[in-house]
C-alpha cells in the first residue's frame, strides 16, 4: 500500500501543473479580451472559400 | 437598384453613385469599396451587411504625428525598426470591423500584424517603422472609415497594469476547495477501518498544506478589511469573516496537532472559495466604457503653433503652450486653451461644453473658452491661458475630483453587520460560560463550533450575488452603473437634479415653427435653394426641416457673416437671417433662435428653433415627483422658463443661467441639508455636479462616445425608464433584505449544533455550501423576477 505516496505525489505535481499553466494563461492576458478570438475563430473559414472560388474560376478558364 | 448605400447603410439620395452594380451615397464609400475589392478584401461585405463608415476628410489633421516626441508617447513598444501602437477606434461595431481591420498587412505590406480587442473597441498595430510612418499607419485607418481616436488622455497613459490578483486568488481558493474535498471525505464517515487508520495522518497534513495559501493569500483581503474597520472602530462584515477564518484555521491546526480530529479545513477552503467568488460576481465591468474621464479624453494631443517672427507652423504637444502663443485652428478643431480670437471668422460649438446646440459667432477679439469646437475654416488665436488654466480645466482642481466617493458609503451589510457581531459575540460568550460551568472540557471547543458556524457566509454573499445580477440587468437594459454600490445608493435619494440642454432635450432633432404669411410655392423653392447654398449650422438645420424642392441654380447669392443672406432667382428676390438684417417690424427676442425671411421686399415672417424634449419626460417627472424632490439645473437663459414650467410638475424648482461651478455648489448646498442627490447631466459642464452628488448619471446618445466622468452611464432612449430603474433598485435592496432573514435561520440551526457541543466537520461540511447556495438561488430568481416585472427590457 506504500504504493499511495507515489500515486498522492503523482496526482498533486498533476494537479499542481495544470494550476500552474492556469495562472500562466492568466498572467498572459489570455483571459482580457473573451469576445474577439470567438469571432476570429470563424474567419479562416471564409478566407478558405474565398480562395475556393478564385480557383474554381480559374479552372472555368 | 438599393436605396442603401452599399459601404456604409446610410440612404442614398438621387445623387447616388452606381458603381460595379452596386449603390454608393457618396465618394468616399465607394472609394473604399474600391480600395477593398482591388485587394481581395470583399469579403468585408459578406460577414455584414454594409458595415463601414463614410471616410473622414483628414488631410492636415494629423500633421501632428510628424513630431517625434508625440509618436514617442503614444507607441507602446519601439526598437528603431518595429513599432507596436494600440489605438482606439470607435467606429469598431460588428464581425467585419475585426476582419478588415485584422486584415490590414493586405492594404499595406509593411504593417506585421494588427490584433482586435472588442470590448475596449482598440487595435494593437504592428509595423515596419523604418518604412512606415505612425502617421501613415493612421491615416490608413482613416481612409478605410476607421479614424481611430487619439485624445489628451492617451498622452500620460503610460503602461497600465491589470489587477489580476482577485482571479489568482480565486483559483487558488478553488484548487485547494477541490483537493482539501477529496482528501477530507474518508474520514466523514469515521469508520475504523484499518488502512485509513493508516493513513489518515497523511491527508490531515496534506490538507493542512493546502489550506496555507488559501488563509495567507487568498483571505488577505478580509484580514486587511477587518483590520481597518476595527482601527475605525466600525464592526464591518469582514470582522466576523475574519474572525471565522482564523478560528476555522487555528482550531483545525490544534486539533490535528494533538490528533483530536480532522479539523475544518473543507470547510474553510470552501468559505473563502465562495466568498472570492460573490466579490468576482460582482465585479462587473464595462470595459467599453470608462466612468473616468476628464476633459483629457476630450483634448486634442497637439496644436498647431505659429511663429510670428517666421510665420511658420509647427505641431506642439498642447501642455507646452504658453501665455502668448499664436495658435491655429483648423475647421472642426477643439480649442485647447482659452484664447483670443486674432484672425478669422470663429464659428464655435461649445456642445462638448455645455450641451448647447447652436454654435456662437464670433469676431476678431472675442474672447474664446477652452472645449470649443470651431465648425467653420481655419482661425487664429493667441493663448491666453495654459490648459490646466482654462476655465473649464479649472473645475478639475475642485477637491470632489480626487475624492473616493465609496470610501464614505456604508452598504446594508455593514450596517446589519453591528449588530449581527455584537450579537454572535455575545452567544459565544454565553455558551462558553455556560459549559464552563458545566463541562469545562468542552468550553473551548463550543467557544470556537460558534464562532465557525456563525460565520456569515451566507450573509456576505447575497449581497454582492443580488447586486451583480441587477448590475448585469441594468447592463442590459443600457443602464451601465460603475459598480455594483450604485444600486444601494439608488435606493435611498431625497433629490433628483435634471440638467436641460442635452439631458432633457435631445441633440438629435430640432423643432421648427414657423410664424407669419405663407410663402408663395416659387418663394419656398427659392427660400430652399439659398438655404442650400449657406453652410451656417441654422441654415442646415432649416434645409433639412423644409419641403424637398426641386434643386435650381440662383442668379445671385451673397452671404453676409453674421447677419444673413441675399438671393436672386428671376424675378423672385429673397432675404434670410437675422432681424435687424431682414427690417423685421418685430424686436429679436434675446431669448430664442430665430431666423427671418422677407421676399420679394415684403416681410414674410420667422422660423423659431425650440428645443426638442424627449419623449416622456412629462411621464418621468410625473412619476418621480411623488417619491422626489425634483430640479431642473440649466446653463442656458431662462428663455424656456415658460414652457418648462407649464410641462413639469408645479414644485418642481428651476433654476437658469447655472455655471459649471454654481451647479457643483448647488449639489453640495443640497448635502449640507442632509439631503441625497442625483444628478443627471450629459456635458462636461456637468462633470462638477456628477462627481459632487451620490450617483451621477451621465445620458448619451451613443455610449460609445464620450461622457463626463460618473457613477452610470444611462442610454438616451432609455432615459423614459428612469423611474424603473430606481424601483428595481429599491426592490433589490428589498431582496436582500429577505435573504438576510434566509440566512439568519440557517446560523440559528448551526448554532444549535454548535451551544449544545455537537458541531462535528462533516455538519459544517453541509450546512456551509447549502446555506450559500440557497441564499444564491434565492436572491438571483428573485431579481430576475423583478427585471421581467417592471419590464426592463421592453422599449
Amino acid at each position: 500500500m506504500s504504493v499511495i505516496y507515489l500515486l498522492l505525489a503523482l496526482s498533486i505535481l498533476v494537479a499542481l501543473i495544470f494550476f500552474g499553466v492556469f495562472i500562466y494563461s492568466v498572467k498572459r492576458g489570455q483571459y482580457d479580451d473573451v469576445h474577439t478570438p470567438a469571432v476570429r475563430m470563424l474567419f479562416e473559414d471564409e478566407l478558405v472559400k474565398e480562395e475556393n472560388q478564385k480557383q474554381s474560376i480559374k479552372t472555368k478558364d | 437598384m438599393q436605396d442603401n448605400c452599399f459601404h456604409c447603410g446610410n440612404s442614398c439620395d438621387q445623387d447616388a453613385i452606381v458603381f460595379d452594380e452596386k449603390a454608393f451615397c457618396c465618394r468616399g464609400c465607394k472609394a473604399v469599396y474600391e480600395l477593398f475589392s482591388s485587394n481581395d478584401l470583399g469579403c468585408y461585405y459578406d460577414l455584414q451587411d454594409a458595415p463601414g463608415a463614410i471616410p473622414e476628410e483628414v488631410a492636415g489633421k494629423f500633421d501632428y504625428l510628424d513630431n517625434q516626441k508625440i509618436v514617442e508617447k503614444l507607441v507602446e513598444f519601439d526598437d528603431g525598426d518595429i513599432q507596436v501602437v494600440n489605438l482606439y477606434v470607435p467606429h469598431m461595431h460588428c464581425s467585419s470591423c475585426i476582419w478588415i481591420l485584422e486584415n490590414l498587412h493586405k492594404l499595406q505590406a509593411h504593417i506585421r500584424t494588427a490584433q482586435v480587442n472588442f470590448p475596449k473597441k482598440t487595435v494593437r498595430i504592428t509595423y515596419k517603422s523604418s518604412a512606415l510612418s505612425l502617421k501613415e499607419v493612421v491615416q490608413l485607418l482613416s481612409r478605410i472609415g476607421y479614424e481611430p481616436y487619439i485624445s489628451l488622455d492617451d498622452f500620460d497613459k503610460g503602461k497600465k497594469e491589470v489587477d489580476r490578483s482577485l482571479i489568482y486568488k480565486l483559483a487558488i481558493a478553488g484548487f485547494a476547495f477541490g483537493n482539501v474535498m477529496f482528501l477530507s471525505f474518508p474520514e466523514y464517515f469515521e469508520v475504523e477501518e484499518y488502512w485509513l487508520e493508516e493513513y489518515k495522518h497523511l491527508f490531515r497534513w496534506l490538507m493542512f498544506s493546502f489550506s496555507l495559501p488559501v488563509v495567507f493569500y487568498s483571505g488577505t483581503d478580509y484580514f486587511i478589511s477587518a483590520y481597518k474597520g476595527l482601527k475605525a472602530k466600525i464592526l464591518n462584515i469582514d470582522v466576523p469573516i475574519a474572525l471565522g477564518i482564523l478560528v476555522l484555521f487555528l482550531r483545525s491546526t490544534i486539533e490535528i496537532l494533538f490528533d483530536w480530529g480532522t479539523g475544518f479545513f473543507d470547510s474553510l477552503t470552501g468559505l473563502v472559495f465562495f466568498l472570492l467568488v460573490g466579490k468576482f460576481f460582482q465585479q462587473k465591468t464595462y470595459s467599453f466604457l470608462s466612468f473616468e474621464r476628464d476633459y483629457k479624453s476630450y483634448f486634442p494631443i497637439a496644436v498647431t503653433r505659429i511663429d510670428k517672427q517666421n510665420k511658420t507652423e509647427e505641431n506642439i504637444q498642447v501642455y507646452d503652450i504658453e501665455v502668448g502663443d499664436r495658435l491655429l485652428i483648423r475647421n472642426s478643431e477643439l480649442l485647447p486653451v482659452d484664447a483670443i480670437l486674432i484672425n478669422g471668422e470663429a464659428q464655435i460649438d461649445y456642445s462638448f461644453v455645455t450641451g448647447e446646440r447652436d454654435p456662437v459667432r464670433k469676431v476678431s477679439g472675442d474672447k474664446l473658452f477652452a472645449g470649443g469646437k470651431q465648425l467653420d475654416g481655419a482661425i487664429e488665436v493667441e493663448a491666453l491661458k495654459s490648459v490646466e488654466q482654462s476655465y473649464l480645466t479649472q473645475l478639475w482642481s475642485n477637491d470632489v475630483f480626487s475624492q473616493n466617493k465609496d470610501a464614505s458609503f456604508v452598504n446594508l451589510t455593514n450596517k446589519i453587520s453591528k449588530y449581527f457581531t455584537s450579537v454572535l459575540l455575545i452567544i459565544s460568550l454565553v455558551a462558553t460560560a455556560f459549559w464552563m460551568y458545566y463541562d469545562s472540557s468542552m468550553a473551548l471547543n463550543v467557544f470556537t463550533a460558534v464562532l465557525i458556524i456563525a460565520c456569515p457566509c451566507a450573509l456576505a454573499l447575497s449581497t454582492p450575488f443580488s447586486l451583480g445580477n441587477m448590475l448585469r440587468i441594468f447592463g442590459r437594459a443600457k443602464f451601465y452603473l460603475k459598480n455594483a454600490h450604485v444600486i444601494e445608493k439608488l435606493n435611498d435619494l431625497d433629490t433628483i437634479i435634471f440638467d436641460k440642454t442635452g439631458t432633457l432635450t435631445t441633440n438629435k432633432k430640432v423643432a421648427i415653427t414657423y410664424e407669419g404669411l405663407e410663402l408663395t410655392e416659387e418663394e419656398a423653392s427659392l427660400l430652399k435653394n439659398t438655404l442650400r447654398a449657406s453652410n451656417h449650422p441654422l441654415s442646415r438645420s432649416l434645409y433639412t426641416f423644409l419641403a424637398s424642392q426641386s434643386i435650381s441654380t440662383l442668379d445671385s447669392f451673397e452671404e453676409v457673416t453674421g447677419k444673413g443672406m441675399l438671393a436672386r432667382q428671376a424675378e423672385n428676390s429673397i432675404q434670410v437671417g437675422s432681424a435687424s438684417f431682414v427690417g423685421s417690424p418685430q424686436v429679436d427676442s434675446q431669448l430664442q433662435t430665430t431666423v427671418h425671411v422677407k421676399a420679394n421686399q415684403e416681410y414674410k415672417g420667422k422660423y423659431t428653433f425650440n428645443n426638442q424634449y424627449r419623449l416622456g419626460v412629462q411621464t418621468i417627472f410625473n412619476a418621480l415627483s411623488r417619491s422626489h424632490k425634483l430640479v431642473v439645473l440649466s446653463g442656458d437663459n431662462a428663455g424656456e422658463k415658460e414652457q418648462l414650467a407649464k410641462m413639469l410638475p408645479k414644485n418642481t424648482q428651476l433654476l437658469f443661467d447655472q455655471k459649471p461651478d454654481d451647479k457643483l455648489n448647488f449639489v453640495k448646498g443640497l448635502q449640507e441639508k442632509g439631503e441625497k442627490v442625483m444628478m443627471i447631466g450629459d456635458g462636461l459642464n456637468d462633470a462638477g455636479a456628477l462627481a459632487q452628488s451620490e450617483v451621477g448619471v451621465a445620458i448619451s446618445e451613443n455610449v460609445n462616445v464620450f461622457s463626463p466622468a460618473c457613477d452610470a452611464i444611462l442610454d438616451a432612449e432609455q432615459m423614459h425608464k428612469l423611474p424603473s430603474f430606481l424601483l428595481a433598485a429599491r426592490r433589490t435592496v428589498n431582496t436582500i433584505k429577505y435573504s438576510f432573514v434566509l440566512s439568519f435561520l440557517y446560523n440559528v440551526i448551526g448554532l444549535y449544533f454548535a451551544v449544545t457541543g455537537q458541531l462535528k466537520p462533516v455538519i459544517a461540511a453541509i450546512l456551509m455550501p447549502l446555506s450559500s447556495i440557497s441564499v444564491l438561488i434565492f436572491v438571483t430568481l428573485l431579481t430576475n423576477y423583478t427585471s421581467r416585472k417592471l419590464k426592463l427590457f421592453k422599449n
